[in-house]
């Protein structure tokens, strides 16, 4: 098993950060894994994003030729992404951001109001949660409960609060995949 | 201990702490300014010193003066900031001094981008600086192996009295992967009875920590000391990897994080059929001439991928000595070359060779 | 016999290189003297500079240092850090400090680094043959200023001791020369005031002390100690520029 992906949207949509969970998640249940960012002024202002492999075989290249997920938070990353995903592969839509459709019909695609769901759970910045929920509901890459338990870890006791709307927001994004 | 996963900047910075490194002097250039802003960080709380210089060449000489005192130092910068610290890097070589560089290299020439590239392969394994030196340049292509890398540098360092280079990418500097720390060696090592700790008068000789030989018979007897101790180097610490090479028809031979990508082709390859293997020089000086010219028998080309313009493959050149044809891939801009490109690559080769 | 006087220990017996009537010499002799009368003899630690300085290291009698041009004050900055219980001092002339090294000076001293720095300044690059420092005077002939020093082709000298004592980092600086012997007992003081006060660990010291070089001024001794006292010190005030203690 190698799964290879792309996360991508505006600086400040937590799209990195959603590469590290997933990194964290896999190296948590034993796998092999590497995340790699973009990185200098094209993090400012601009797009922000990251290759993250997961693997049970020793990773060679951190840099991501066809990826089987691509995740994007906001419309020019969808315009710059959609081709760096395999035939067959998943295209994660943020579709409270995002009002055009994928142009490929090769691929899965999935339109995920994620920035909705997060206002509507009341905190804008769980929408890169959200999105994870739904991504592994549909992947089962690593368990919910794992990226859980790496969130506590990095949260620490003064951020312990917010578990519980992390942990909502997994739910949310996975059942509004799960209809 | 277990994994962790870290950026290859701050496994850098923390390997050199367990290793004993408890001086830092450092200047903020992009990609490697996570070293100088942990090391900040992490250094006082545990009795040791960061200074942020004032320039690069002012870093390099705290360098010689820390090393020059007896203590493990480094320091870490990308391309021209490298560029700047080269005098430093010629006086630390020939006072015979330990000390570890870390160079993340950059795009160049000039100020060029911050984005991955290995053209600084001349300048780490020729020379850099003025005059007849060698550091023991060693290339990590992942986060362990930079960490364990920085750790072994320290003891080669100390070893041998030879400044080391660890000549990594943006690529290691910024990506992110699990690692674990190794506990420090047990390597015998030899004592410092050379460094400038202030003298009773008696236990020792007086040291002066010096790169100045103005009679030719001074000048002549360090320099072929340090040649006897490059060769020593050479015989005692060359390190290579050599992957899926005992039944390779073809050679990819790469360095640093291209080498993982090479890894990547070779797989593809070895899908359709195709038998390609990898040798990886881990250590770039002293370079693994022999595995080379062991495999020229063996393989029908070798095809070296960089990038850079072409740099190592003058060695892999030499090293193949003409028995076989030697093929050059060069990515260039901060591109980084992907598992299909170098593929493709070999394919194409042997299409032509038909 | 009885004995009248003894050369320091803290200077080897390697006869110095510099030219007749040079005041490198008085220079060493002081530094060396400060350091044996303050009981720092086991703990001085010196670096040597580029210039005709550079082969200090085989002079003091104590555990020295080559630093490259310009660079002593780094290279001093790594050595205290490591053994800040030494007595760290750098020796430094005009070209080395003033020119080519005056972003390192500049950044020890405002970094406050417990280090001395000797700095000697005698208008000129001596070791290269008598080119124009940025310490040379205003119309002062020199190789590479042959019609005189001028303002419109290579801008005016710097005061070092009066620049660096803008610095909050820095302690104490003070300038001396030495032209005679009342100037030369002065200097000697300044240094020990300088070696003491880094013992205590107050911070970055300076001792800037105008000198004399006879052979690329193209004088005799005697005239070269008039031309200092002449032409030097009225464009470079002697006395205390900075002293922590006199806040």
């Amino acid at each position: 098993m190698t799964e290879q992906i792309l996360s991508a949207g505006f600086g400040g949509q937590g799209v990195l950060l959603l590469g590290q969970l997933l990194a964290y998640s896999g190296m948590r249940e034993g796998k092999n894994v590497s995340w790699m960012p973009s990185y200098g002024p094209e993090m400012r202002g601009g797009t922000a994003n990251c290759s993250v492999i997961v693997s049970d075989e020793e990773i060679g290249s951190p840099v991501i030729d066809e990826a089987d997920t691509v995740i994007v938070m906001n419309r020019p990353s969808l315009d710059k992404y959609e081709s760096k995903l395999r035939k067959g592969g998943r295209l994660f839509i943020n579709s409270s951001l995002i009002d055009k459709k994928a142009t490929r019909d090769d691929i899965e695609v999935y339109y995920v109001p994620v920035s909705d769901i997060a206002n509507e759970l009341g905190n804008a910045r769980v929408a890169n949660i959200v999105m994870l929920g739904a991504y592994l509901e549909l992947t089962h890459l690593v368990k919910p409960e794992t990226a859980i338990a790496q969130l506590k870890e990095s949260f620490g006791e003064k951020k312990a609060h917010l578990i519980p709307l992390n942990e909502q927001a997994i739910e949310k994004g996975a059942a509004f995949v799960r209809k | 201990m277990a994994k962790k996963l870290m950026k290859g900047n701050e496994a850098i910075a923390e390997a050199a702490i367990k290793a004993g490194c408890r001086f830092f002097f450092g200047y903020p250039i992009t990609p490697q300014n996570e070293i100088p802003e942990y090391m900040s960080r992490r250094m006082p709380q545990i009795g040791g010193t960061f200074v942020q210089a004032e320039s690069e060449v002012a870093a390099i000489n705290m360098v010689y003066g820390a090393a020059g005192a007896g203590a493990r130092a480094m320091t870490s910068s990308s391309s021209p900031g490298i560029s700047l610290k080269q005098e430093g890097i010629s006086y630390i070589a020939c006072a015979e001094l330990p000390a570890v560089i870390v160079n993340m290299v950059r795009t160049g020439p000039g100020l060029g981008g911050i984005l991955p590239s290995q053209g600084d392969y001349f300048q780490a394994t020729k020379g850099g600086g003025h005059g007849d030196y060698h550091l023991i340049v060693l290339a990590p292509s992942s986060i362990q192996e930079a960490a364990d890398l920085i750790m072994d540098g320290f003891d080669l360092a100390d070893l041998y009295r030879n400044p080391v280079m660890i000549l990594g990418d943006g690529m290691i500097g910024q990506m992110m992967e699990p690692v674990e720390f190794k506990e420090p060696s047990e390597r015998p090592l030899p004592k410092k009875d050379w460094a400038a700790t202030g003298w009773d008068g008696k236990s020792r000789k007086r040291a002066v920590i010096n790169s100045l030989y103005i009679a030719a018979e001074e000048m002549e007897e360090v320099t072929q000391r340090l040649k006897a101790r490059y060769q020593e180097i050479k015989d005692n610490e060359t390190r290579v990897e050599e992957y899926m090479m005992e039944d390779a028809e073809i050679c990819i031979t790469a360095y640093g994080t291209v080498a993982r990508i090479a890894k990547s082709a070779v797989q593809k390859l070895r899908a359709e059929g195709i038998k390609a293997g990898v040798i990886r020089p881990i250590t770039v000086w002293p370079f693994p001439d022999a595995s080379y010219a062991k495999y020229a028998d063996q393989v029908k080309f070798f095809l070296d991928v960089e990038m850079s313009l072409g740099q190592m493959v003058e060695d892999v050149k030499l090293s193949v000595n003409g028995k076989k044809p030697v093929h050059f891939m060069g990515i260039t801009g901060g591109f980084v070359p992907t598992p299909s490109q170098i593929a493709e690559q070999v394919k194409n080769i042997m299409k032509e060779g038909k | 016999m009885a004995k009248v006087f003894e050369k320091t220990k803290m200077l080897t017996d390697v006869p110095f290189h510099y030219c007749p009537g040079c005041t490198h010499g008085i220079a060493h002799r002081l530094v060396a003297e400060c350091i044996e009368e303050l009981g720092m003899t086991e703990k001085a630690v010196g670096v040597a500079p580029v210039g005709c300085a550079v082969f200090a290291y085989k002079y003091f009698n104590c555990d020295m240092y080559e630093a490259s041009h310009g660079r002593a004050p780094a290279v001093a900055t790594g050595a205290k850090r490591v053994h800040p219980e030494n007595l760290v001092f750098s020796y430094q002339g005009d070209g080395d400090l003033a020119s080519i090294g005056a972003a390192e000076i500049v950044h020890a001293a405002a970094r406050g680094e417990n280090i001395t720095v000797i700095f000697i300044n005698n208008a000129i690059y001596g070791m290269t043959g008598g080119q124009m420092a940025p310490t040379s005077l205003m119309g002062q002939v020199t190789t590479t200023s042959p019609y005189g020093r001028k303002k419109e082709l290579n801008g005016m000298p710097v005061k070092i001791s009066e620049m660096l004592s803008q610095l909050d980092g820095a302690y104490y600086i003070e300038r001396c020369s030495l032209h005679d012997v009342p100037n030369i007992v002065k200097a000697k003081k300044a240094i020990k005031k300088a070696f003491t006060y880094q013992m205590e660990g107050k911070g970055f010291t300076l001792v800037e002390l105008l000198s004399t070089c006879p052979t690329n001024w193209g004088m005799t001794p005697t005239k070269a100690c008039e031309w200092l006292k002449d032409n030097m010190i009225p464009y470079y005030p002697l006395g205390v520029k900075k002293d922590g203690e006199a806040k």
